[in-house]
């Protein structure tokens, strides 16, 4: 039976982890690439790297870890972080990524994702949607959730799939930093409209979040940071915690070399 | 044998990811889309990332169809690399090479289906395949793809997604698997060792 995925979600600045309570107050959790095998071997099902450079020697050595990376995690794994054009897609594929997450560009140019999926396949692209409430309505922000755009979420969702994304990475920005819990609505709501994997992002804060995630948001996947990068919840726990509320993970791999 | 194994090189990205893969397990390759080099080779592996209808289109231009279709090397196909070992895809409309019978079929949503299949899943294998030596049956493999493999008496694995699918076929020299062993974890590993030492 296919399993609700855990995934570590790892901010990355000039090729450190760092993570930020509402995006800013940065502080500094580790090397991404050991991180990552210690997010693996413990039994994380994916990771996310999102690149938070602002300068392009930064964006550089992102793409340097995306190979170090590849090389010890066995895992799948998505990058994002202000990746623009196709060809950037295709350098971080190359680079080794399974997936790339796309958020301003396409909100800038929606023809984007039809590009890259042409190029690489959809399967390959993940549309990440940052959400603010707003009354009754859920809107789409840009720029690293900083400004807000026209667009509805639920309309914007139906849009980047038509196109052909993958997969929707929704991030609550009024959840996001305060560990208060997933925007269920908002997950049920976007689940509802689309027809491929919904992976939920924004306020985890303990077990019972990521299960209210799965079963009441009908999220495919529950993202988040700090939580595990700070070991409030570990991968294990939180993964036997999970089957006992009936939702299938999947467990440590019994498999040795 | 003498030789190396050959990942047979597409214009795609997950390449890569099988050749990170392999060195973990020490074991060296080349990526390569000539024949002469493929001939040499101890084993062949054919990943895929993309779709049907582009990947047979490579293989066509590099002159590699009906070569694999007769090559007698260990062959292991991932994902799309398996799903070309078939007739033929839903995919548009692509003709596969033909090896094991029967038709790519595109999954159906019945509303609560999210496709593509993406994720971790299990596999009912056959245990005499010396693919899955040593792999538990509760093992859990990554699918990513969004057109299933009929069963066939090819079929070596099945796994669940709305309706049961292919998830490892062999006929003769060839194997193939939907899911990612290269991106699988341990039980990966041990599939990708096993294919090389064991097929």
């Amino acid at each position: 039976m296919l399993t609700a995925r855990i995934i570590p979600c790892l901010d990355v600045k000039d090729g450190r982890t760092v993570k930020g309570t509402n995006f800013v107050n940065l502080r500094d959790a580790g090397d991404p690439v050991e991180l990552a095998q210690r997010y693996s071997d413990e039994g994380a099902d994916e990771l996310v790297f999102l690149d938070i450079s602002a300068t392009l020697e930064g964006r550089s050595t992102f793409l340097r870890m995306v190979e170090r990376v590849a090389e010890v995690v066995r895992i799948p794994f998505t990058v994002g972080g202000g990746i623009g054009t196709a060809d950037a897609v295709r350098w971080a594929l190359e680079a080794g990524a399974d997936k790339v997450s796309l958020n301003s560009a396409i909100l800038a140019r929606p023809q984007l994702i039809d590009d890259c999926v042409r190029g690489v396949g959809g399967q390959s692209i993940v549309a990440a949607i940052d959400v603010r409430r707003q009354d009754s309505t859920w809107t789409v922000w840009t720029r690293a959730g900083t400004e807000p755009t026209s667009r509805d979420a639920i309309v914007w969702a139906r849009e980047v799939v038509e196109r052909g994304a993958g997969e929707l990475l929704v991030t609550s920005m009024d959840r996001d930093g305060t560990k208060s819990g997933y925007d269920l609505g908002l997950l049920r709501a976007l689940s509802d409209a689309v027809s491929v994997p919904v992976i939920a992002s924004g306020g985890a804060g303990t077990m019972k979040h990521m299960r209210d995630a799965v079963v009441d948001g009908r999220a495919d996947a529950v993202l988040a940071a700090s939580i595990f990068h700070y070991r409030e919840i570990q991968i294990e726990e939180l993964k036997r915690y999970l089957a006992s509320e009936g939702i299938p993970v999947r467990p440590a791999s019994f498999s040795t070399l | 044998m003498a030789g190396t194994v050959a990942i047979i090189s597409y214009r795609s990205g997950n390449v890569r990811s099988v050749v990170n893969a392999l060195r973990q397990l020490n074991v060296g390759c080349t990526v390569t889309a000539e024949r002469t080099v493929l001939e040499r080779a101890s084993r062949i592996i054919l990943p895929g990332v993309g779709e049907a209808r582009s990947a047979m289109e490579a293989l066509e231009q590099a002159s590699l169809v009906d070569w694999i279709r007769e090559t007698r090397i260990p062959f292991l196909g991932i994902c799309l690399g398996m799903q070309v070992l078939f007739e033929r895809s839903e995919e548009r409309s692509t003709t596969g090479l033909g090896l094991i019978p029967g038709t790519m079929a595109r999954f159906e949503s019945d509303g609560t289906l999210k496709i593509p299949h993406m994720g971790w899943n299990t596999i009912q294998h056959d245990a005499s395949s010396p693919l899955f030596n040593g792999i538990s049956p509760d093992e859990y493999f990554y699918f990513v793809h969004s057109y299933r493999a009929p069963l066939t008496d090819q079929t070596i694995g099945r796994t669940d997604y709305g309706v049961t699918f292919s998830s490892a076929v062999s006929i003769r020299n060839f194997y193939g698997v939907q899911f990612h062993p290269e991106k699988s974890g341990s039980a990966g590993l041990r599939l990708l060792r096993n294919f090389i030492e064991r097929c």
